[in-house]
């Protein structure tokens, strides 16, 4: 087996989720990697789309900000955010990559403020920038991130952008577009996806060498096991050389 | 219309529809010059209390020139709209000259990690708050465009984004569906920058537009720079090229390198070197003083600002990485 770090291990991951002729919309950092490496690798026709209003772009190295000139470089269209939103409410954005300080067992998003006072919060992040737009309107929402029961919490302190809300049917009776929602947690251990009925996390797939105990000691709650948890494949070692010569030379996002 | 829920936060700017007419009513149509300076355009046209927006997206196609300049004329109490606020927030939040924030994404610059400064302020409780998102700020600027008092999104609902913003959430006459409305957002002044305009205020802009049509049309009063000035000949040779009209335009500024140290498309790339200077100065509280000395309030202008950060041989080296020419990278 080639060896890796977990960062290229959730964006090959992430990057297999993405099938050609699917649209995808990005921020900067490993998304954008994960995005890259699909676009090289299985789905040359995967349509990237950036918030700012970059639309199917080559994008020729890691861009620093979704609104910098790598996100319309040779693309098909420098459009607006207006624009781009509004084609993921209209139903045309299968995925995006979303993150917080806190996911909680539904899949809502903190990325707003830890502490109780809006007003003078102990902790303040940057908001929802685009991501309760994206959440709401991409039929499928992923999260990359680290495995940790600081981040994994049963009920997020803050919701920022929304996962499947209470569970249940709770999402769509709350106004949201019928039938979009969380889709999988990609961790450095393991993959999640959402049980159908309760849309409560689920682990289906451990990464090698992580077990089911490893990650429940690092998640605050309770996950359901898929009836048959499989080991997530490793990244192959066209994938890592693709990820690395072309989509990251520079290792802005894989040497972190 | 029946309201179902509504956010607990505070509208900042008066969406009413009627009395933006009323002001546009009286905004003048005249084809006139309005070439001027940063200073006298930031001294004549932004007010203290004034509610504020600024174009591009944070460190892209920014209007650093009028931003320093802000801080430079020690104004206060002013309004902002955080939207895709990154490198603009930061500077702002320097000179704290705002008082309230309609927040969609601050404090962050994206890939390049938080700014120490701004959060430390966003946390005094010094600044009030009230929540949104990119999309429905974008929505809210198109509402007050389209001279119309609310916008209907499909999102927010469920979240404590909603809760803590001054949307409200309906029914949808026609089939049922519940939607957030959120306010017109009718700004006392927008700042944008652009690559091309005429001495009257015609604006050509390259790549992404953001929300920049709408803040345009939505605010009471417009000041722009650009990288040149153009003639008016150029603007009639090509009418599809201009994506804002000089009646919308109240001041005009030559600043080329105008959003220097932020990206500008096609023209130069985003000065990293100096950005991460920003975010590891602001650490230590004396030496974030000296930086901003050194870089805004101990000089007269923008062009005295690149001097010291580089000059003429920084912005090539800027024109190149943009270009992704082979050798210029840092």
């Amino acid at each position: 087996m080639a060896d890796f770090n977990t960062m290229e291990l959730m964006i090959c991951t992430a990057a297999r989720e993405l099938e050609d002729g699917a649209c995808v919309g990005v921020g900067t950092g490993a998304p954008c990697a994960a995005a890259m490496l699909a676009q090289k690798t299985k789905s040359p026709n995967l349509t990237i789309i950036f918030e700012a209003g970059g639309v199917a772009p080559l994008v020729p190295e890691m861009p620093i900000s979704v609104g910098d000139s790598r996100t319309t470089w040779k693309a098909c269209m420098a459009s607006g955010m207006p624009d781009v939103m509004e084609t993921g409410c209209r139903g045309m954005l299968d995925y995006t990559f979303l993150g917080g300080a806190e996911i909680d067992m539904y899949g809502n998003l903190n990325s707003t403020r830890i502490g109780s006072d809006h007003q003078k919060p102990k902790v303040r992040f940057p908001g929802s920038g685009g991501a309760n737009d994206f959440a709401s309107f991409a039929w499928r929402m992923m999260v990359m991130t680290p495995q940790d029961s600081k981040r994994f919490v049963e009920r997020c302190t803050y919701v920022t952008t929304p996962g499947w809300i209470n569970g249940g049917d709770s999402r769509a009776k709350c106004g949201l577009a019928v039938g979009a929602g969380p889709y999988k947690i990609i961790t450095n251990m393991a993959v999640m996806d959402f049980e159908p009925d309760s849309k409560r996390m689920r682990i289906v797939a451990l990464n090698h060498g992580f077990g089911l105990k490893d990650v429940e000691e690092n998640c605050g709650f309770e996950l359901i096991k898929a009836a048959k948890i499989i080991e997530n494949p490793p990244p192959t070692e066209q994938e890592l050389a693709i990820l690395r010569e072309e989509v990251d030379p520079y290792r802005y996002v894989i040497g972190r | 219309m029946d309201v179902i829920e509504k956010g607990v936060g505070r509208i900042f700017t008066d969406p009413d529809a009627d009395k933006a007419r009323e002001f546009f009513r009286h905004k003048s149509r005249a084809l006139v010059s309005k070439l001027t300076t940063v200073k006298e355009a930031v001294k004549e046209l932004i007010k203290d209390g004034d509610y504020i927006s600024v174009g591009g997206f944070g460190a892209n196609r920014v209007p650093i020139s009028v931003l320093h300049e802000i801080l430079r004329q020690k104004k206060k109490d002013l309004g902002l709209a955080g939207h895709t606020a990154t490198h603009d927030f930061q500077i702002l939040s320097a000179g704290k000259v705002f008082n309230r924030c309609d927040i969609a994404y601050i404090i962050g610059l994206e890939a390049r990690g938080l700014s120490p400064n701004a959060r430390a302020y966003m946390q005094s409780g010094d600044v009030e708050v009230t929540e949104w998102t990119n999309y429905t700020m974008s929505a809210r600027y198109k509402a007050a465009a389209a001279g119309v008092s609310f916008h209907p999104i499909r999102n927010m609902m469920g979240t404590d984004t909603f809760k803590y913003s001054a949307a409200a959430i309906s029914e949808c006459p026609f089939t049922g569906q519940k939607y957030t409305l959120v306010p017109a957002l009718y700004s006392d002044v927008a700042v944008i920058h652009a690559h091309e305009a005429d001495i009257y205020g015609n604006c050509r802009v390259r790549g992404i537009l953001m929300s920049d049509w709408d803040i345009a049309r939505s605010s009471k009063k417009v000041i722009i720079t650009c990288e040149r000035l153009i003639p008016n000949d150029e603007i009639r040779r090509d009418p599809t090229m201009t994506f804002i009209p000089y009646y919308c335009v109240d001041a005009v500024c030559e600043v080329p390198y105008g959003s220097y140290p932020g990206n500008m498309y096609q023209e130069y790339f985003s000065d990293e070197d100096h950005l991460r200077e920003w975010l590891k100065v602001e650490k230590d509280p004396e030496a974030f003083k000296k930086f901003l000395d050194k870089n805004i309030y101990g000089v007269q202008d923008h062009f005295e600002y690149i001097e010291r950060n580089g000059g003429i041989r920084k912005m090539q080296m800027l024109r190149q990485k943009e270009w992704l020419f082979r050798g210029a990278r840092q």
